[in-house]
């Protein structure tokens, strides 16, 4: 295999081994922008509920580039580089609107909704003055279109118009996942950011990572959300990008904890208001938890009736925006709706079981940024990538560098 | 506002404040009544009126709650707060209840000392500020201004 890394190889153990410097390299991140995220990938963009209306817009982004997604008068959803032909400045500078083309602010540059260039301002001149040549191509270097597929609500994009089918990319046991929780029509309850102080790629381990779930989230353990002893498992697509890790809603776990001593399990700890943890088994499987991931910076996530989807910025190399979105269904009644915001105190920067998620990736950002050249031993449930009924394992990790070898060439 | 009541919410606010940079968080949930509401959210949110907090509680035992779990449970790093704020805008609302909007901002300061300006925004407060349980809080929404959160947000705001 060829890497565009001078001196960089990927250990002779494979998996079971990630080199430090994957974390702090600056020209791995840049090749990264180019084979990951502008490679055959599918990157989640938002959700078809955040367009609701034709002669919309809203701005995200495919890793670095900015990317304005769009829905059309026909209801068409379109996705487009978010930079203008001309200079290059951004085209939308709002988060969201309603537009019939897109005016770039700079020098008013006119696109449709597809991102397609439709008018120059003063191309003639005024006056006979100025202007254009008559054989200027001001359209030779267009924003780049993305190809454009939604899921159950999901909108995905890619900048290779020769990347696989979404279904094909995700695999068929992550399409049932999706569909399963995307049940119905969204409803969105609102939104936030973190700004994680780590690489794009820690995040992504940690929430591939089931193994730390009941460790270092002890309000899970606690209040028994989530033991390794609770019936779970882990699916991996066969790429290894992609996984589900879940768990059932009941307890039927031994005393494993409590023997091991651990903090997690503090005696006689109880919630006075413990509705946070007022599940309705809202898909009648007893499933309480599925984490979802989709390579590279996906997550679909249920915890109990607390839905969300998250997606990564990758802002530079230590600097990364976790933008969440939380959701219900349309036909959501008050009493779910209320539900859902109760048990939204689990997740997000303030989550009872999801704020360390934020602080975690930065703990080993800090750790070893002066360890390029050490590697870490990841051999939780062997060296495979194989799906597993026990979520003591790190197959799932081991899936994602699997998957991340083969888009990097490394 | 008269000059009582305006001096009223000034000292609730301050010990308010007080109480949460100076680490006294089981404090924290007696200056709300009991079937309070306290809620942080991001002016983004509030205005595409999504009812989305980042903490969402509707009784002062959901907040004796979140002290137990950053007391017991969570994980973070050691930081402080020191909140700034304004003086209140004062207005009259029903019986025995005023509304008051104060601005706030927050440094966040870590143990390794580095400080970081954390968040800043507005209080919009319903203040209870007659009877034996009062001045305390009925309902405090803590609308952000930026959307974007450093790391977490462990200590209420």
């Amino acid at each position: 295999m060829t890497t565009l890394s001078p001196g960089r190889q990927w250990p002779a153990e494979g998996v079971a081994r990630v080199p430090y410097w994957v974390y702090s390299d600056r020209d791995l991140f840049d090749e990264e922008q180019e084979r990951v995220f502008r490679g055959p990938t599918w990157n989640f963009l938002c959700l078809d509920a955040e367009l609701p209306k034709p002669n919309t817009y809203r701005t995200s982004a495919v890793g670095a580039m900015p990317v304005v997604v769009t829905r059309d008068n026909e209801g068409k959803l379109n996705a487009f580089e978010n930079r203008c032909a001309h200079r290059g400045s951004l085209l939308c500078i709002n988060e969201r609107g309603e537009a019939r083309d897109i005016v770039c602010v700079y020098h008013n540059w006119s696109y449709d909704l597809a991102g397609n260039l439709t008018a120059v301002a003063f191309r003639k001149g005024m006056g006979g003055k100025g202007g254009m040549p008559a054989d200027a191509r001001p359209d030779e270097n267009p924003p780049r279109k993305l190809k454009v597929e939604t899921l159950c609500g999901l909108v995905f994009g890619t900048l290779d118009q020769n990347a696989v089918p979404l279904e094909t990319y995700l695999g068929p046991e992550i399409v049932k996942g999706i569909r399963r929780v995307m049940r119905a029509p969204v409803r969105v309850l609102g939104g936030y950011s973190q700004m994680l102080q780590s690489n794009w790629k820690l995040y992504m381990e940690n929430v591939k990572d089931s193994y730390h779930a009941s460790l270092l989230h002890t309000f899970f353990t606690t209040f028994r959300l989530n033991r390794l002893t609770q019936k779970g498992g882990l699916v991996i697509s066969e790429s290894g990008g992609n996984h589900i890790s879940y768990s059932l809603a009941a307890d039927t776990g031994g005393k494993e904890y409590e023997q091991a001593g651990m903090r997690a399990a503090q005696e006689g700890f109880g919630l006075e208001a413990p509705q946070v943890l007022n599940h309705v088994d809202e898909y009648g499987d007893g499933v309480g938890l599925q984490i979802l991931s989709v390579f590279p910076t996906f997550v679909l996530q249920q915890t109990r009736n607390s839905l969300a989807v998250r997606r990564l910025v990758t802002h530079g190399l230590e600097k990364t925006e976790l933008v969440w979105t939380i959701f219900g269904f349309a036909d959501d009644d008050e009493s779910m709706t209320e539900r859902r915001l109760q048990q939204a105190n689990l997740i997000g920067p303030a989550g009872y079981i999801s704020m360390e998620d934020g602080a975690a990736p930065g703990f080993v950002q800090r750790g070893v940024n002066t360890a390029a050249d050490i590697l870490s031993v990841v051999e939780m449930g062997g060296r495979g990538i194989k799906s597993d009924d026990t979520r003591v394992t790190e197959a799932s990790v081991r899936g994602f560098w699997t998957f991340y070898r083969s888009q990097m060439g490394l | 506002m008269d000059v009582a009541t305006t001096f009223k919410v000034q000292e609730l606010q301050a010990r308010y404040v007080q109480a949460l940079d100076d680490d006294r968080l089981e404090d924290w949930p007696n200056f709300f009544i009991d079937a309070c509401r306290y809620v942080v959210t991001t002016a983004d949110n509030l205005a595409q009126g999504m009812p989305l907090g980042m903490i969402y509680a509707t009784s002062r035992a959901m907040l004796r709650d979140r002290v137990r779990s950053l007391r017991d449970a969570n994980v973070y790093e050691a930081q402080r707060y020191r909140h700034m704020i304004a003086p209140p805008v004062i207005e009259a609302g029903e019986a025995g209840v005023v509304h008051a909007k104060t601005s706030f901002m927050v440094v966040r300061i870590m143990h390794s000392g580095e400080a970081m300006m954390f968040v800043t925004g507005r209080y919009d407060d319903r203040i209870l500020l007659e009877g034996p349980e009062a001045p305390r809080f009925v309902e405090k929404t803590v609308v952000l201004d930026s959307r974007v959160i450093d790391t977490l947000l462990a200590i209420p705001i």
